[in-house]
Parts: C-alpha cells; structure tokens; sequence
C-alpha cells in the first residue's frame, strides 16, 4: 500500500497542490482515502491531517470511509423530482434492502442522493460507479440492483443503446442523448475543425484577435456576462512568469447542461477557443475544470487532447507560431457546485477546498498558482471560435443591440421537447415555451434556483411593495407581460437554464423547497450569512407551508433574504432567491398559506413535544389544561 | 396614576432572577408606590385574580407545567417580559438540547453517579408530575414576549430601569454595564 | 506621487496610507467596525461579513476591500447596523452559547458585539444543534458548540513547518473547525494559550485554570468593543 501512495505522489511530483488529483487516484485504488493513508499524504505533502481531511470532507465523491463496489448517486434535482425521483429512490431502497446515504453491510451496494448532474432532459437519472443511467423508473432501479446482486459489471446494468453523435464514441458508451432542438451559429457542423488555430490566428496580432472579441461584445456565457475580450485584455496586461486559459466545465446550476452537449460534439471548439485566448494573451498553461459527474467523458477528451498534440495544435511552437506554447490538462472536478464559481474553482485546482475567494484581487490578476489567470465558459470559448472564424460585423448580426450572437437554453421540466435549444439573444418567454411544446405552463424557472420564478400568468410581473425596492433581480422591468420578457442581459441573463413547472405542480412545497435544499447542501460555509441562513429561511418556508405560519413570517423571509446578500460569493448572495423570487412573483402562494386572523403561531404541539420522554418512562399524555 | 399590577413566574429557572429583583435594594420602597403584585412567589398569591398589566417570566420552558403557566400567564398578563438568559434562550436547562431525552433520563435517573439510592430504577411517572419536553424551549418559541431583558442574573438596575421606562411610558436609556448576559 | 490617500466612511474624511485596507485606515483614523473573523498581521479572508460595509451601493467587506481615493463608504448607518446585529444573532443562534457557563464570558468578542449592538433576543429561533466538545489533547479543548468559524485559529495556529493544528471539516450547515489529533498531542504550552487567546470565543479553552478573573474586571465588563479605538 505504501508503495502505491508513494507511486501515485511521486506522479504528482509530491505537491501539496495537486491533492485533488492525488486523492482521485487514491479513490481509484482503495475505494476510500484511509486514515493510514491520510497519515502518509500528511507526511509527505508536509500538511497535517486535518488539513488533508479539510480537502476529503469538503467534496462529495471524496470518502474517508469505505464506500461499496457499487456506488449509486440518484440526483435529487427539481427535474428528476418531476419525474418521479421519489419512486425511483424508494425502489433503490427496497431492491438493495439498503437506505440513501449508507452502504449495505456486504459492503455491495451504496445509496447517496446528488445534487444537480447535467441529465436534466433525461432524469432521474444516477450515476453508477462513473457511468450514467438515465430515464430511470423504479421498474429500472430493481433491474439494476438486480443485476449488481447477480454479480455483473457495471457495463452488463446498461438498459438502453448508446445515445446520438459522440455518446455513442468507443471511448464513451453511454446511454446519454443530446437533444440538441435547435441549432444555429455555435452548433453548426459545417465547418472545418481547428480551421481557425490552422489558418486564421497566424495572420492577426494577439492585440488585433482581442479586439475582435471586443468588437464583438462577447459576453461570459456562464451566466455573469462579463465582458470577455475585456477579460482577456486585463489578463493580457498582467505581468506573470505564467498565465493561464481556464475552461470553466463545472457547469452545476441545477437545469444546465449545455456545456455536456457542447463539450460532446462540440469540444473541438473549446479547446480550439482556449488556444486562441491563449495564443492573445500570451498563456502558456491551459486547464479544462470538469466536474466531476462528466467523468465518463474524460477519456474522449483526452484522447482530442492528444489528437491536438499529435497535429501541433497544442504543445510547443504551435502550428509553426514561433514561441506559441500551449497545453491544456483536464482536472477534475469532486462534486462541488460552488467550484463553478471562478475563485473557487481555482483554490479546488490548489488542491483545497473550493471555497470562493475575496474580490480583489481578481483571477485575472493574481489566479491560479497566483498566475493571472482568464477563467471561460464552455460556451463563451466555442462561440470565440466562430467569431474569430466569421469576424464580429457577422457576429452581430445575430441577437439584440445589447446582447449579441445566440445563447443555448438548456430547457428542462414540463414541457414535451426538453433539450439544448440555441436561440439568439432576445428571444422572449413565450418563444421558448412555443419551441419547447409546453403547456398548461404556471411558472418557468429562469437561470436556475439562483435565478428568477417567472409567473407566466401575471399581468403585472411583480408586487410594488416597499420592501421589494432593494430586491433587483437581473434588469427586472417594470410593469411588463412576464410572458414577454427577454432573455437578454437587459432584462433576464441567464446561463441558460431553464426550467418549466404546468398547472399540477406546487410550486412552494416541490419546487421552492427543493431549491433550498440544494443551497443548504452546497454552500461552502464559510460565510456566516450563506451557512447558516438558507437553512433559517426554509425553517420558515417550512412552517407556512405547515399551515403555521403569519403575515410576519413572508416580512421575516423578505428581511432575512436581504442580510445574505453581503455573502462573499454569488452562491451566497443568491441562496435566498428561490424564496425571494417565489414572494416576489407568486406571493398569492404564500398569502393563501399564512393565518389572516392572528399574528402569532409559534407550532408548538405539547403532546408531540412530550411524547419521547412519556413513552421512556411508561406513561400517556393528559391534558392538564381541560 | 393608577398602580400597575405586575405578575412574576419562575418556570425552568434557578430563581436567580426573582432574587435580583429583589436587589434593586431600597428602590423596592418606590417600587411599591408604582406597583401592584399579583400572582408572584414574591406574595404568593397562586391564582390571577384580575387582569395584570405586565407578567414577569423567569426561566424556560421544559415541561408541560412551564407551558401551561406560560400561557396562563399570556392571557392574564397584557405584556409579557421575558427576564434573564433562561427565559430568552434555555439558558444552563436548554443545555440539555441536542441529547436525546431517553439519554438524558438514563442518566438522570438510570446511570448517573448520584442515582445509587434508585436501587429499583424508578422513573418519575406519577400522573401528577409535570410531563418532560423533547426539549427546552425559549419563552417566544411557545407565546409572544413583549420585551426581553438579558443577564444571568439580568442586573437589578437594568431590571429597575426597564420596569420604571415601561410603567412611566419613557424612553429606557441603558448604561452599558447593565445589559449583559452573564 | 503621495503615499497617501483620502475617502470619506459616514461623511467623515480619512486619510489612508495607499494599499491598506478600509478597516485598517478607519482603526488609525478612529473609526470603528466590528470585526470576527479578521485577526492583526494574518490575511484576511472576509468570512465573517460583519465588517461589510456599503460602497456605491454594494457591500463590501472593509476587511479585505484597498482603499481608493475618493470613495464614500457607508459604515455606520441604520441599514449597516441593523445588518452587523442581524450577522451577531445568527452566530449565537446557530451556535450554542450559553454565556453564563462559558469561561470566555466577559472577553469574548461575539458577546462584546452583542452588548454594543445591544442584541436583546435574536431574530431567529434558536437551532440548538447538537454538537461536540473534543477535550482529547493533554492541553486543549475544542467545544463546537462556541465555535464561529472565523478561522482565526486555522490561520495563526501553525508549527515550524507551516503545518496547521486547526483545520475544517466539511461544508455548509455541517461545517466545524477541528484540531489535529497527531499535533495536539504536542503542542507547546505557549501556542497552547495563543490558541485559546486567538479565538474570539470560547470554542478554544487552556485545560487547567478558568475563570481567573472575577465578574468586573473582564475586558467587556465595563467599556464597549471598540472602545479604544475610537478614543484613540
């Protein structure tokens, strides 16, 4: 054993920063991180146990306990709770004699739910020991406990055919389909690939390829919107004796899961849009950050990786570019949402926890390794690619005067077509939803549980209170058919996702719930607000949804949801917006649950309250007051 | 001016509060000029016999009696004030909050090195006693308090002060030293 | 080019030396904002957000925020008042701090801040989660129950090697800050009470004596936190 630890150290170079990587292998080898093996990483990386524990205990698919030769990650996102999450869970549970969160004493089976895994246009969906399985019933889940009782592999459990385009690759086999609906400039097959690295960039300046990208207002696709030529420039400027292109592919806003279709068909594009925001901004190191639950496709890219190597489209002198050096590793993620926020996401590659850090200074100037350090999108790198490629006067003539080029919408819920949709910029609410086939729509959950419940069905898209005025989310207009509202970074930007709830679902109790559930279980902790209060809010939600609650309460909520938003990161900041944007645009919801008549209820119930310590010592509860 | 009536309590609390009431020392004199007690272990009176303006709560709540003078309280009393540490957070009682009950009975009463003498194990379940709660509440968990005032015991001058703002109807302008919660 | 630089916190101008930090200027100009998390001579990480102060309408945290000539900070508003004593309530209720039975009491800076801001009750209901007291090592407690996650002591607390003896343990709600075993078992006496000294609560006790210092004379017995600040 020491032996192997030593081996897998000695492949890191024995650094400390690498841990991410080094605890992967050690998952990989022993199945869980043991204290023995703690003790030896403490003592060759010359940081303490608890510091390697710090790193183990902060990442979902990190375990210092033994996990099982099976381990099943069911994902509780809100569109695999449409889809009958619930049974599917209580199937696993049934057939595997095994409950969520432990493993069975054969040490066979393991159950744990997950949040958001990108499979929302086919959940529920779970992923088993690194692959994927989707569309799962309980009918499914039995047939998969099944056949891992009945000894077979992993690959033996698969129940459908390899999925469309490159699921279907050697190096992939999965079930996933893409369900690209809609095409247009970024998801256009007819072109030639690495066009650009092979005979464009050569013939422009580093200064003349940013000034494109400015031109051509490019905005960060991962939601932000920052602008990206401007990103680059900064980064351009930054004196550092490395800099650094980072690939931004945790995408983990719950209903997203564009990046895992772009990065399937499309990763030529991405890695081709690093190397070019490499070759203008002189970097020589180049990371793609993938979460971990895109595991399955780490080999096949990595096999694009070579292929750019093998044809000097990475390495040194790239494509004959005199002191054009690049290459780009793939680190992987471990199971954190907040990685997907850049700081955080850059201490993760440190081999820390990946918890957000202060602004300033900015990554672009002190990032990765203290390197400046340009952090991407997916999507924001492909789509550089075809701007490059077509020049930015082309460009713009795709989308609206203030948001250029189209956006892909990955389109979830209740609706008969969910899927990638690639729309141009101002496309509005109605036209996703026509697209889509949706019907019978009562609210759309745009951006994910960060972003805005759009109520389809008012008038007027929000209540004029006072206490709303601090509350902005993203460009909110005034008095404006909610139906017609824009995606557009004028009125809603978004990172695409986009989640559709019909008449039959209620939305406090499955989805606002849900959503702060996911908050509670993803934010770091480290600021006092994010860790503590998400939890407070839905204590409250909880008890006027239990009928207890009074008008104070929806004031408590609207107050509380205020002090969050002095949280370090936009995690923080927004982890109250599920219930702020559910006030704010369904507060009828909440007005029908609370008690008119009094403004007190404090859900006290004296025989609930005295019934452990009754039953311990044998005796029924009376009611003294009678 | 008519005399206010005042109601004092003391639910799961060490009395602690009551006798730093009683500390406001010679005041207590001027207090009787203001004042009126009804129910309070102060006269012992044990039942309402009108309406209070203001109820006095010392200690929390962490049986069904404390529940039940509480609410008697809330609706004989038009003020409620929530006095000292136990009646606003639990205070030393609620440190038994997060141990399941069984385990704190067990030890009480089964295993503890002071139940020698429970040779027979007997547990407390006379229908007359008082039931236990799953855990101890802070009075504004079980009915609305008006006001609180910290401490442990909360300072007679900050108690002297709090009254007198509050039966005189003017501003309360603490000095630090008074508002502590040791 | 001067070294220096003028902003204004509440209206009142401050003169800073370039490159600090807003709090550190307002501690030399007089001004006073309440800090947790934020420790002398270490890098601060911004965590505890009660130093957030507002800056063209958009909270920052003077801790870790430069200052720039010119900018108008809002400190000691109503809003940013209310937002500081909102931030102490939700540590004493997500905590377990039973002031009257905790050594600390008197020095401890949570509770200082509770008296300044004049916390009668918290906002929020109680949690009271369970938590643990680790009392292994020969020197130190650990009581979860006090602990605000400041990570004052994660950031001071280190051996000749740079080894930290206090580290987090998972996220979110679950999150603690924890000793090392191994380390606690031989740390010197004299970290050992820089330990305790360092933490701003009473989740880091020195076994052997306690409450030495009677009811009175305590740090916060008398003048408010910040008091020396602001008479500087």
């Amino acid at each position: 054993m020491k032996e192997k630890i030593k081996a897998i150290l000695e492949k890191y170079q024995i650094d400390a920063t690498r841990l991410i990587d080094i605890l992967h292998e050690v998952m990989d080898e022993f199945g869980f991180i043991s204290a023995e093996t703690i003790t030896l990483l403490s003592n060759d990386l010359r940081i303490s146990e608890a510091q390697v524990k710090e790193t183990i205990s902060f990442y979902h698919f990190f375990s210092d306990k033994p996990r099982a030769k099976y381990n099943v990650f069911l994902n509780n996102s809100i569109t695999s709770c449409l889809r009958g999450f619930e049974h599917v869970k209580e199937a696993f549970e049934i057939e595997s004699g095994v409950k969520f969160g432990n493993v069975s004493e054969d040490g066979l089976i393991g159950l744990y739910v997950t949040s958001c895994i990108g499979m929302n246009d086919q959940g529920p969906a779970a992923i088993i020991n690194d692959k994927i399985f989707t569309n799962l019933t309980p009918y499914r889940a039995k047939e998969i406990i099944k056949g891992i009782k009945q000894g077979k592999k992993v690959e033996e459990l698969i129940y459908e055919a390899n999925g469309d385009g490159n699921n279907a690759h050697p190096l992939m086999n999965t079930m996933i389909i893409n369900n690209i609906r809609r095409k247009s400039l970024l998801l256009d097959d007819n072109y030639e690939k690495f066009e650009v690295t092979k005979n464009l960039i050569s013939k422009y300046s580093p200064q003349e390829i940013i000034q494109i990208v400015e031109e051509s207002n490019l905005r960060g696709r991962g939601g932000a919107g920052f602008p990206t030529g401007l990103k680059w420039k900064f980064g351009s400027k930054m004196p550092g004796e490395h800099r650094v292109i980072i690939c931004n592919a945790d995408e983990g806003e719950p209903g997203t899961f564009k990046d895992r279709v772009i990065l399937t068909q499309y990763n030529d594009l991405v890695f081709e849009g690093m190397v070019i925001a490499a070759y203008a901004t002189a970097a020589d190191m180049g990371v793609l950050y993938l979460r971990y639950e895109y595991r399955y496709m780490l080999e096949f890219l990595n096999s694009q990786l070579d292929y750019m190597r093998n044809n000097n489209l990475l390495g040194n002198s790239i494509n004959g570019i005199k002191d054009f050096n690049f290459d780009i590793r793939i680190q992987l993620g471990a199971g954190a949402y907040i990685c997907g926020e850049e700081s955080a996401l850059i201490e993760s590659m440190e081999g820390k926890r990946g918890e957000p850090r202060d602004k300033p200074p900015f990554p672009v100037e002190r990032g990765y390794l203290n390197y400046p350090t340009i952090v991407n999108n997916v999507e924001t790198l492909a789509s550089a690619v075809r701007i490059i490629k077509n020049g930015a006067e082309w460009y713009k003539t795709f989308g609206t005067s203030d948001s250029l080029g189209t956006k892909l919408l990955s389109v979830s819920g209740d609706c008969r077509f969910p899927g990638i949709y690639e729309v141009e910029w101002g496309v509005s609410i109605k036209e996703v939803l026509d697209m889509a086939g949706a019907e019978n729509v009562q609210a759309v959950q745009v951006g994910g549980p960060s972003g805005t419940l759009v109520n389809v069905q008012d008038k007027e898209n929000h209540s004029k209170t006072d206490l709303m005025k601090w509350y902005k989310p993203s460009g909110m207009m005034a008095s404006r058919k909610a139906y017609d509202r824009k995606i557009s970074y004028s009125d809603m930007a978004t990172g695409g996702s986009i989640i559709i709830f019909n008449k039959s679902r209620d939305i406090l109790h499955d989805v606002v719930m849900n959503f702060m559930d996911f908050f509670i279980e993803e934010s770091c902790g480290s600021c006092s607000t994010c860790r503590n209060l998400p939890y407070i809010m839905k204590q409250k939600l909880l008890k006027i949804i239990n009928g207890h609650g009074v008008r104070e309460d929806i004031d408590d909520l609207l107050n509380w949801g205020k002090i969050i938003k002095v949280s370090r990161c936009g995690l923080g900041q927004t982890a109250a917006n599920p219930i702020l944007s559910s006030i704010l645009n369904f507060r009828h919801l909440y007005e029908e649950h609370v008690k008119a008549m009094t403004d007190y209820d404090n859900q006290f119930e004296l025989a609930d309250s005295v019934s452990a310590a009754n039953s311990f010592v044998g005796r029924k509860f009376i009611h003294h007051n009678s | 001016m008519s005399k206010k009536i005042i109601a004092t309590t003391s639910l799961a609390g060490c009395f602690g509060c009551h006798m730093s009431i009683l500390d406001i020392d010679e005041r207590i004199l001027d207090l009787v000029e203001l004042v009126e007690f009804n129910k309070s272990p102060i006269d012992d009176i044990k039942v309402f016999t009108k309406q209070c303006d203001i109820g006095i709560i010392e200690g929390g709540c962490c049986n069904s009696e404390n529940i039940e003078v509480l609410k008697y309280f809330r609706e004989n009393c038009d003020i409620l004030i929530s006095l000292g540490e136990c009646a606003i957070m639990g205070g030393l009682p609620a440190m038994r909050n997060g141990i399941p009950i069984e385990e704190c009975l067990h030890e009480a009463y089964l295993d503890g090195p002071t139940v020698k003498l429970n040779t027979q194990k007997i547990l407390p379940n006379d229908s007359e006693l008082p039931m236990l709660l799953n855990e101890v509440y802070p009075c504004h968990e079980i009915v609305k308090i008006d006001y609180f005032l910290p401490g442990c015991a909360p300072r007679a001058d900050l108690i002297w002060d709090a009254l007198v703002a509050l039966i005189t109807g003017n501003e309360m302008d603490l000095p630090y030293e008074v508002v502590k919660f040791d | 080019m001067s070294d220096t630089c003028k902003f204004k916190i509440d209206g009142k101008e401050i003169i800073a030396k370039k490159g600090q930090t807003i709090l550190e200027a307002a501690k030399e100009n007089g001004v006073f904002i309440p800090t947790l998390c934020n420790f002398t001579g270490v890098k601060p990480k911004g965590s505890c957000r009660i130093c957030s102060v507002k800056i063209n309408d958009r909270f920052m945290t003077s801790c870790t925020t430069p200052v720039a000539a010119g900018m108008e900070v809002e400190s000691n508003t109503e809003e940013i008042s209310d937002l500081r004593k909102s931030i102490i309530e939700l540590l004493f209720v997500s905590g377990n701090h039973f002031c009257p039975s905790c050594e600390k009491s008197g020095n401890c800076e949570l509770q200082a801040l509770g008296y300044r801001y004049q916390m009668m009750v918290p906002r929020f209901p109680y949690s009271f989660d369970k938590k643990n007291v680790v009392a292994t090592g020969p020197k130190l407690l650990k009581d979860q129950d006090r602990c605000i996650k400041c990570q004052r002591c994660m950031k001071t607390i280190k051996d000749d090697e740079g080894k930290r003896y206090y580290a987090f343990k998972n996220r979110g709600r679950d999150l603690e800050v924890v000793m090392d075993e191994e380390m606690s078992k031989t740390i010197t006496d004299e970290l050992a009470k820089e330990a305790m000294e360092n933490c701003p609560v009473g989740s880091i006790i020195y076994k052997g004596v306690g409450f030495s210092e009677p009811i009175g004379t305590r740090k916060y017995d008398k003048q408010p936190i910040g008091s020396l600040i602001e008479t500087n």
